[in-house]
């Protein structure tokens, strides 16, 4: 059992999901109130981790972070090593992998609020962002619960990704997935055995405590 | 506070279905006085409300209170909602369902948590809602819902108060009691309203003033009675549904039933919800329940029997519509056939029997 790559699995799903709230929530509320044309645009955007390989989201990310384009020598330059391969690198990664997973549950969620409500909270003299904190997010608990557990279970259980981005550095980079795989590499299966374990029985868990705390049965799915 | 409030309602959109919405209304309303917006469902009551609330932005036109312009299209002028200050009810009461009765009523009040605290406490009583502070709105009937959406928006002492067919989803016995508590209210608070309706008794009782709309025009304003009296054009009347409608007081109420004083003459009705005896009521009569003699009678059933004279015949298909005058102005539907064979022509005495079921008493409140 490869505890260091588990922690290091737990560590950047937490920060993934923590840095998705941040900017999953305006985003989604941008989708569910916007009556911009060009909103598809974004939707599809946001929606795209849903259909791609992984490798290819990773290919990506891998040229935009690296040393060949201008964001990757400024990254760099300005923190001192690049972002692939290493913790913020893949963080970065997760993010947009896992932005889908995030800002649909929070976008149906936030549209799913009767439009009557929020009109009436305005006619109260309640400014927008103010009715945003007072009605839309109580109301949207579930959703937000929903979108939180599956882009921290969605970021524990990647792989691609983190392959194409991460390297293998243990204690920073080297996921608990890709422990698995090593281990497989190396016919080590009793390793591969119990990792795998721990990891099903960590997402059954998180994935039945939310349920049972929703008590609605396929709510998680991001329908919109 | 001023005696008089100006309201300027004066716009026209097109919504993108093709529906287009013209609304002109200038009209000063007394504090705690009700102007009702009547017509049927569909004819643009709630468009002329939203924009009022600053919650639709109509394509032209000018929207103010009070000398504030609240909408200006020429100017680009544009007041947000909540810089508006009316109350708004719809008709669910939109209720906010994560908070108790005392919290949604509290929701839109600003300052000290004590000073909240007491306004709140004081609608509580007003509005009738002791012992209901601390549930939560999936917890309250219909009725009580309403109340609270009622409190809620009155707590912040509106100058205008916006009703959306706000007793639309209740029973009749709920509805009779909560519009009479919401006359009382305003009048306590003199805070005025716009009810929207497309129910004509609750126009006739709970109104004041009244714009009549049709097919997204405001076709006409008056006071409640001139404008069931007489209605500007054809349309209008046929909206209203009812030819005559007579301002009554309550007299003798014995065995069921009930004497109403119209000008000089008495008609007789069935009591049902007539009230006590001094009420000001609304007497209404279908011009087709009301049956036209060559001469006076006294026979039949009907407990009504007057005397009068033709002063108008209007053709309406194969039926005339004739008006009677006999101490008051009555409308009778008779055909054309009939007509002819009775003689009658402008200036004939003829006899009216309207029989006492007939009459619909509409009690004032």
């Amino acid at each position: 059992m490869d505890w260091t790559a588990f922690w290091v699995s737990v560590r950047l799903s937490t920060a993934t999901m923590l840095v998705l709230i941040v900017v999953g929530v305006p985003l989604a509320y941008w989708v569910a109130f916007s009556h911009r044309r060009w909103k598809f645009l974004v939707e599809a955007v946001v929606a795209l981790p849903l259909v791609l390989p992984p490798t290819v989201l990773g290919f990506y990310i891998l040229v935009a972070t690296g040393p060949m384009s201008p964001f990757g020598r400024w990254y760099a330059s300005t923190v001192g090593r690049g972002l692939p391969f290493s913790f913020q690198g893949l963080l970065v990664a997760s993010v947009l992998y896992s932005l889908p997973f995030a800002v649909q549950p929070f976008s149906a969620a936030f549209a799913a609020v009767d439009p009557r409500l929020i009109e009436t909270s305005w006619t109260l003299g309640v400014s927008r962002p103010a009715t945003f904190a007072r009605v839309i997010l109580p109301l949207s608990v579930r959703g937000l619960v929903t979108g939180m557990v599956l882009s921290f279970a969605h970021t524990l259980g990647e792989f691609g990704v983190v392959l194409m981005i991460g390297g293998n550095v243990p204690g920073s980079t080297r996921t608990v997935s890709i422990s698995i795989y090593d281990a497989v590499q190396a016919l080590d299966y009793q390793a591969a055995g119990s990792t795998s374990l721990v990891l099903l029985a960590v997402s059954f868990v998180i994935l039945a405590i939310t349920y049972a705390l929703q008590r609605s049965a396929w709510a998680a799915w991001p329908i919109r | 506070m001023a005696d008089q409030v100006t309201m300027e309602v004066d716009f026209t959109h097109r919504f993108a279905s093709g529906v287009q919405v013209r609304a002109s209304l200038v009209q000063d309303v007394a504090p705690g006085s009700m102007l009702v917006l009547f017509g049927p469902s569909g004819a643009g009551k709630t468009t002329i409300l939203r924009a009022l609330a600053g919650l639709f932005e109509p394509d032209q036109g000018r929207i103010g209170l009070d000398g504030a312009v609240w909408f200006e299209s020429s100017s680009g002028r544009f007041v947000s909602p909540q810089g508006r200050a009316v109350g708004y009810v719809a008709q669910n009461a939109a209720l906010f369902p994560h908070l108790t009765v005392r919290k949604n009523i509290e929701y839109g009040l600003h300052g000290a948590a004590d000073q909240r605290r007491l306004r709140t406490d004081h609608l509580v009583e007003l509005i009738g809602l002791c012992g209901l502070e601390s549930r939560y709105p999936r917890q309250l009937s219909g009725g009580q819902a309403q109340r609270v959406a009622l409190a809620r928006a009155l707590a912040p002492a509106p100058r205008l108060l916006l009703l959306d067919e706000p007793f639309g989803a209740l029973d009749a016995t709920t509805r009779r009691a909560l519009r009479s508590e919401l006359r009382t209210v305003l009048r306590d608070t003199r805070t005025s309203a716009i009810l929207v309706t497309h129910d004509r008794l609750e126009a006739m009782a709970m109104g004041d003033l009244m714009a009549v709309m049709v097919e997204g025009v405001i076709r006409q304003v008056g006071p409640v009675a001139d404008v069931f009296k007489r209605p500007g054009d054809s349309a209008v009347a046929r909206s209203l549904g009812v030819e005559t409608v007579l301002p009554a007081i309550v007299g003798d109420v014995n065995d069921g039933l009930v004497t109403l004083r119209i000008g000089s003459g008495t008609l007789t009705a069935v009591a049902e919800a007539a009230g006590k005896t001094g009420d000001n009521v609304f007497a209404c009569i279908r011009a087709e329940d009301v049956v036209v003699s060559g001469q006076p009678s006294a026979g039949g059933s009907a407990r009504n029997h007057l005397t009068g004279r033709v002063i108008a015949i209007e053709p309406e298909g194969a039926v005339d519509r004739i008006t009677i005058e006999c101490g008051f102005e009555l409308v009778a539907a008779i055909t054309r056939q009939s007509r002819e064979e009775l003689g009658l022509g402008p200036g004939s005495t003829v006899g009216a029997a309207i029989k006492a079921t007939a009459i619909h008493v509409v009690p004032k409140v």
